[in-house]
C-alpha cells in the first residue's frame, strides 16, 4: 500500500535553530498516528510544514503521490490536508453555525442551494455534539466546546488527512472520553495525525507512535513498542513508564 | 450572516428606499439638493465600507477610486463628447481597472503598510491630475456643460440638471448599490470576507485563497466608489482635483465609522449625519468645526461602534 503522506529530508531552521532536521516520515492511509516528544522537539513545526503554514528550508513533502512542497496552504487544504490549531482559533465573533459554514460551503461543489450548506453544517455540529449551540457566538462557548468546534470545522473540510494539534489540551476528563470516541469515529473516513501530550489518550488512540526529539525522529512503532523502548522511556517518559 | 429568514433586512432596506423616494416630494429645494448629494456620496461610503467594514482593510487612498470615476466620466464627456451612459461606464471601467492594479500591488502589504501604500498611490494619482492640467483643468477643475448632461433613453430624454431628475438618478444609484451590498454581505462570499477580517490565517487553513478574495473585494469596492464619482461628475457637473486629495480619502472613513462599520445602512447614516451637523452648526457660528469635533467625540464615547453598529449590538441583532 502506498503511503498517504511522505516527507523526505524535511528540514526547517529558524536562524541557527534546526527546529525540524532531516525528517523522513511516512503515514499509511486510515492510520491514527500520534506524534509525541518534549516541548520544543519540533512537533508543531513539523505539522506546520505538512499543512503549508510555513515553508521548509529543504526537503520534500508528498501527499497521495503528488509533490506538494511548494503548494500554498489553502491549496493543500483543498487536496484534503486539514489542520486544527493548537491554540483555539475559532472565529469568536461569528456563530458556531457560521464557523462551520465556512469550510462546508467551500467543499460544496454541487448546487448553490442554501439547503446543502445547512445540512452539511448541522451534520458536522451533530457529530461533535454542538448542534444545540449553533447560533451562539463561538467566543461565548466554553473552552471545551470551542475545541470541539475546531474539530467540527476540520471535519467539515472532508479531509483525507486530519492533523490535530494538541486537541485535548484544556479539556476536562469527561470531555476527553467523548473526544476519544469522536476521533475513532473520524478515523473511519480519514487518516489522523495527532500531536498529543496526554499519554493515556495517545496509548488508547494511536495505531503507531512517532517520537520526536530535537527536530529528529527518535523512535517509531506501536504503542507497546514505544512503551517498552528504553531510549524513549529514559528520555521522555521518565524511568517509570 | 446566518442563513435565517431574509424578510426583515430586505423590508428595512426597501423601506429606507421608499422613505427617500417620498422625501423627494416634501423636502424644500435646499434640502432636496443636499440629500441628492448625500446619496451620491453615501455610495462612496458604501464602497469604502465594503473593504473597511467587511474585510477589515483600512485604505487611506479611496479618493483615487472616487476620482477615477469622476474623471473617467467627466473627461470623456468634456473632451470626447460621449453621452451620459457611455461616460458613466467609462468612469466605472477606470475605477475597476485602477482598483485591480492597486489591489495587486497594495495587497502584498497588511495593516499600517497597507494604509501607507494606498495613501501613497492616491497622492500619485492626485499629482498626476495636477500634472496633466491641460486636460484635467488642474486645481481649477472642469465644469461639465448643462447641454452634455442629458440622459437619452430611447425617445425620452432626462435633463440631469433638473433637481427632480437629479434626485431620482441619485436615488436609483443609491438603491442599486445598497441592495447589491446587502446581497453581497449576506452571501457566502460575504461570509468569507468577514472570516478574513476576523482571522485571515485561519481562513487560509479552511482552504480559501485569501489574496484572491481580498483582490475581488478591492475591485468591488473601487468600482462602487468610481460609480459614486462618475455620478457626481454627471449630476453635479463639476470635476475637480480636490476630490482626489487626501481629505476625500479620510471622509469616507469618517462617514463609515460614524454610521457604523460593517453595517449596510451605516454609510448613509454617517454621511447624512456629518453633512447635517456641518450644515446646522455653520449656520450659527464660523467656528463650526469646533462643534463638529465635540459632536464626534460624544459620538465615539457613546456610540463606539458607530450609530448603527451600536444599535445593532444593543438592540437589533438582526441588522445586516
Amino acid at each position: 500500500m502506498m503511503p498517504l503522506l511522505t516527507t523526505k529530508g524535511l528540514s526547517r531552521s529558524f536562524g541557527g535553530l534546526r527546529a525540524v532536521d532531516g525528517v523522513d516520515f511516512a503515514l499509511m492511509p486510515g492510520e491514527i498516528r500520534a506524534v509525541i516528544g518534549p516541548n520544543g522537539a519540533g512537533k508543531t513545526t513539523f505539522v506546520s510544514l505538512v499543512s503549508g503554514r510555513i515553508q521548509p528550508s529543504s526537503g520534500m513533502i508528498v501527499f497521495d503521490g503528488a509533490d506538494i512542497t511548494s503548494l500554498p496552504a489553502y491549496a493543500r487544504v483543498r487536496l484534503g490536508v486539514a489542520y486544527t490549531f493548537q491554540i483555539t482559533s475559532v472565529f469568536a465573533n461569528l456563530t458556531a453555525y457560521d464557523n462551520v459554514a465556512l469550510p462546508v460551503q467551500r467543499t460544496l461543489t454541487d448546487g448553490r442551494s442554501k439547503g446543502a450548506v445547512r445540512t452539511g453544517v448541522m451534520a458536522a455540529l451533530e457529530r461533535t455534539g454542538l448542534a444545540d449551540r449553533a447560533h451562539m457566538p463561538a467566543g461565548q462557548l466554553s473552552y471545551g466546546h470551542q475545541r470541539l468546534l475546531e474539530v467540527a470545522m476540520g471535519l467539515a473540510l472532508k479531509p483525507r488527512l486530519l492533523i490535530l494539534d494538541e486537541p485535548t489540551q484544556g479539556l476536562a476528563d469527561s470531555e476527553i472520553d467523548n473526544f476519544i470516541t469522536l476521533v475513532r469515529e473520524i478515523a473511519k473516513g480519514a487518516t489522523v495525525l495527532l500531536i498529543e501530550h496526554n499519554m493515556p489518550v495517545v496509548m488508547q488512540l494511536a495505531d503507531r507512535i512517532t517520537v520526536f526529539n530535537a527536530g529528529r525522529i527518535l523512535a517509531e512503532g506501536t504503542p507497546d513498542a514505544i512503551r517498552e523502548n528504553a531510549e524513549v522511556q529514559e528520555a521522555y517518559l521518565g524511568t517509570t513508564p | 450572516m446566518t442563513e435565517a429568514s431574509p424578510t426583515k433586512p430586505y423590508a428595512l432596506h426597501l423601506g429606507v428606499i421608499a422613505l427617500l423616494f417620498a422625501l423627494s416630494f416634501v423636502l424644500p429645494g435646499y434640502h432636496h439638493g443636499l440629500l441628492a448629494r448625500i446619496m451620491v456620496l453615501a455610495v462612496f461610503a458604501m464602497g469604502y465600507n465594503m473593504l473597511f467594514g467587511y474585510v477589515g482593510l483600512l485604505s487611506l487612498g479611496h479618493a483615487m477610486f472616487f476620482s477615477a470615476g469622476l474623471y473617467g466620466a467627466g473627461l470623456t464627456v468634456y473632451h470626447l463628447g460621449w453621452n451620459v451612459p457611455a461616460a458613466f461606464a467609462a468612469g466605472l471601467a477606470c475605477g475597476a481597472l485602477l482598483a485591480l492594479v492597486i489591489g495587486l500591488l497594495a495587497l502584498r502589504t497588511t495593516g499600517v503598510a497597507f494604509m501607507i501604500v494606498t495613501m501613497m498611490f492616491a497622492q500619485v494619482f492626485y499629482l498626476v491630475i495636477l500634472y496633466f492640467a491641460s486636460w484635467t483643468g488642474g486645481d481649477q477643475g472642469l465644469v461639465v456643460q448643462q447641454a452634455a448632461r442629458v440622459l437619452v433613453l430611447g425617445s425620452a430624454s432626462f435633463d440631469l440638471t433638473n433637481p427632480t431628475v437629479r434626485y431620482m438618478s441619485a436615488l436609483a444609484l443609491f438603491s442599486i448599490v445598497l441592495l447589491v451590498t446587502l446581497a453581497i454581505v449576506r452571501s457566502r462570499y460575504g461570509r468569507v470576507l468577514v472570516a478574513i477580517r476576523e482571522n485571515e490565517e485561519r481562513t487560509k487553513m479552511l482552504g480559501y485563497d485569501t489574496f484572491s478574495n481580498k483582490l475581488i473585494a478591492v475591485v468591488v469596492s473601487g468600482t462602487i466608489c468610481a460609480a459614486s464619482g462618475a455620478a457626481y461628475a454627471l449630476l453635479f457637473g463639476y470635476v475637480g482635483s480636490s476630490f482626489a486629495s487626501v481629505q476625500y480619502s479620510i471622509l469616507p472613513l469618517l462617514w463609515v465609522l460614524l454610521g457604523g462599520a460593517a453595517t449596510t445602512l451605516g454609510p448613509l447614516i454617517g454621511t447624512l449625519f456629518m453633512y447635517y451637523v456641518i450644515d446646522i452648526t455653520s449656520g450659527f457660528t464660523s467656528a463650526y468645526l469646533l462643534i463638529v469635533g465635540i459632536a464626534l467625540i460624544l459620538l465615539v464615547l457613546f456610540f463606539p461602534k458607530g450609530i448603527l453598529g451600536t444599535i445593532r449590538q444593543r438592540w437589533l441583532g438582526w441588522l445586516p
